[in-house]
């Protein structure tokens, strides 16, 4: 603290540009220390963009990204007009909203119950075990749930028998393939987002729940009054990254669990634009059809922003 | 500390729960509930590890199964000899140990200066980093960049240097270093240290938790990383563990496409029981490891959410 104070009186008179010097003097490590990082991020983040140009032009490999000629909006004529974007986009919209309205509550949920446990030690059990799926990555669980979910010779198969019903194809019947993506997501992520909002659950004034109880309130009551108004501003930061989020699809559960039989109702726009950039080697397009996601995501992070500083006042920014 | 920790915990535990008639038949409910969700958890991974050690004519076997029929290591004796495991192990241990020193550093090297108040020009570095969170150039200028115009393609660099550095581990150690006493780094001035001392003597050794826990979560994403490796890497014996895996687990898709994959099934038992030891092989340093560092994980994903 002191050194800030000391630096202001000395500076205080001092015209701006002297100020930066002296700080530029008195940081000279500290601004050789920060030099690559921002290298790194320059490069490798913002560099990029400079190939976002692609979008208007029509790509030649052997010209390169400045030689390729311009085409204007060709590539998005391309992308309204294409039959292939607009089941994608659907796709993608039908389960971004499947997964926020199933896969968004899900860990409050389970976070509410944990809190409602007595047992300590079987609580802690229950939240170590449920973290475990957050650590294995989707290929790897792409080949568990080839396993556990075929239906000759998984063990879901066995209870559908059991009951006398048909085993469904989860992997790979159209009808059923949204839903076994909500679920698995959810599988994977419940334990690990519960985390943030256990912690929140946590933080409530004690002295309200003595309050509640005071004034006759029965459990769900007690929740509904006391527990969800205290992790609101939780719940309002967790839900503008997730709609800032819903057009980004869950690449990598989908492009492991994708297969051709399932196209129609699975393939998203992270899957489009890998198979049209990096398989089909339609670059420009590709580019086109990433900008357009890119910015529809940046709209939305920024609208719901906005909506939920408007109406409750916590915001990202 | 526990004793304390105990204490405090004691009667909040009291407070919290209010007696009323229903309350045993609740917990039981809950509990129920909680074991049953475990099972669902834990169930598949044990299911993989019987099919595993099971003889391939017993591995399509129907339903839920706890031992292997008829106990064989066929499948892992099999996968012992191929090479393309070996050499994606130790690639992706390469990857991970590359990884985890570039990470770190970069993310100590931009996060120390920035908890500066008084650094020049600290806002348009913050915004430099920041936005890139929400701005992105995207799949195909990336890949044009590395590979075409930085010529890294099929190289380690390709994968590492791209991503190295995540904005929100900056923003978590750098909240942290704001959080630190600033008499101690006014001490060591004192005591004639220049900035890389007090950054390497005094900040460091005291940031350890948080940079232990950055360091479980770089480790563990690039333990799980594929992508950048399938995009940039060509010669398949530099192809790292998930990869192979990937390899491994998609030969037969076709399989997947077949709405009854029965006749498949009994024509590819084989790689079934394959596809099950591989799975382990690359599972089981996870699992060995994941009981005894979850709770860092935990905490430092508090440390991230409340301050960030």
């Amino acid at each position: 603290m002191s050194t800030v104070n000391n630096t202001t009186l000395l500076t205080h008179e001092a015209p701006k540009h002297i100020r930066f010097l002296r700080a530029v003097k008195k940081h000279k490590l500290h601004l050789l220390m920060i030099v690559l990082p921002i290298l790194q991020f320059i490069i490798f983040k913002w560099g990029p963009l400079y190939g976002v140009q692609l979008a208007f032009k029509n790509f030649k490999i052997l010209k390169g990204i400045e030689g390729s000629p311009w085409v204007g909006f060709a590539q998005f004529e391309r992308l309204l007009t294409s039959y292939d974007f607009g089941q994608v986009f659907s796709n993608t919209l039908i389960l971004a909203v499947l997964n926020f309205v199933f896969g968004f509550p899900a860990p409050i949920l389970l976070a509410l119950m944990l809190n409602e446990l007595r047992g300590t030690k079987f609580k802690r059990v229950t939240q170590t075990i449920s973290y475990l799926p957050h650590f294995v990555s989707w290929v790897i669980l792409t080949g568990i749930f080839m396993d556990v979910l075929s239906p000759s010779r998984g063990p879901v198969a066995a209870i559908f028998k059991a009951f006398g019903a048909t085993p469904i194809y989860f992997l790979g019947d159209p009808r059923y393939f949204r839903g076994t993506l909500v679920v698995t997501n959810i599988w994977k992520g419940i334990g690990w987002g519960s985390i943030v909002y256990l912690a929140a659950l946590g933080s409530v004034n004690e002295e309200l729940y003595d309050a509640a109880n005071v004034d006759g309130c029965g459990r769900w009551k007690r929740i509904w009054h006391v527990t969800l108004p205290g992790i609101t501003p939780t719940v309002t930061i967790m839900m503008i990254m997730a709609v800032g989020n819903l057009v980004d699809d869950n690449f990598d559960q989908i492009f492991n669990l994708l297969n051709p039989a399932v196209y129609s109702v699975g393939d998203v726009l992270g899957t489009y634009i890998y198979r049209e950039g990096v398989t089909n080697m339609n670059y420009s397009y590709s580019t086109a059809v990433e900008l357009f996601r890119n910015v529809l995501s940046l709209i939305l992070v920024v609208f719901a922003n906005t909506v939920s500083k408007r109406v409750n006042e916590y915001g990202l920014w | 500390m526990t004793a304390i920790a105990k204490k405090e915990k004691a009667p909040k535990a009291n407070n919290r729960i209010y007696e009323s008639k229903g309350e045993p038949i609740f917990q039981a409910v809950l509990v129920i509930i909680f074991i049953l969700m475990s099972i669902t958890f834990i169930y598949p991974y044990l299911h993989v590890l019987v099919n595993s050690f099971e003889d391939p004519d017993f591995a399509s076997a129907s339903g839920f199964r706890f031992f292997p029929t008829k106990p064989t290591a066929d499948a892992y004796i099999h996968m012992f000899n191929t090479d393309y495991l070996w050499s994606g192990y130790w690639n992706t241990i390469k990857v991970c140990f590359l990884g985890w020193a570039l990470s770190i550093s970069g993310v100590v090297l931009a996060a120390y200066p920035l908890s500066k108040k008084d650094l020049p020009m600290r806002g348009l570095f913050t915004f430099i980093i920041v936005t890139t969170m929400f701005v992105s150039g995207g799949m195909i200028p990336t890949f044009l960049l590395v590979n075409n115009t930085l010529k890294l393609g099929n190289t380690y660099w390709a994968i590492l240097l791209p991503s190295c550095i995540s904005v929100s581990h900056v923003v978590i150690a750098r909240n942290f270093f704001m959080g630190l006493p600033a008499e101690l780094e006014e001490a060591a001035t004192i005591d004639g240290a220049n900035s890389w001392q007090i950054l390497w003597k005094v900040m460091l050794p005291l940031s350890t938790p948080v940079l232990a826990t950055i360091s479980l979560w770089v480790v563990v994403s690039n333990w799980n990383a594929y992508f950048n490796c399938l995009l940039y890497i060509t010669d398949s014996s530099k192809y790292v563990l998930q990869v192979v895996l990937r390899r491994i687990i998609l030969t037969d898709s076709a399989e997947m496409t077949r709405a009854d994959d029965t006749i498949a099934s009994t024509l590819n038992t084989d790689t079934t029981t394959l596809r099950a030891a591989s799975i382990m092989l690359a599972t089981v340093p996870i699992l060995c490891v994941y009981p005894f560092v979850q709770k860092h994980f935990a905490k430092g994903m508090l440390m991230g959410s409340l301050k960030g």
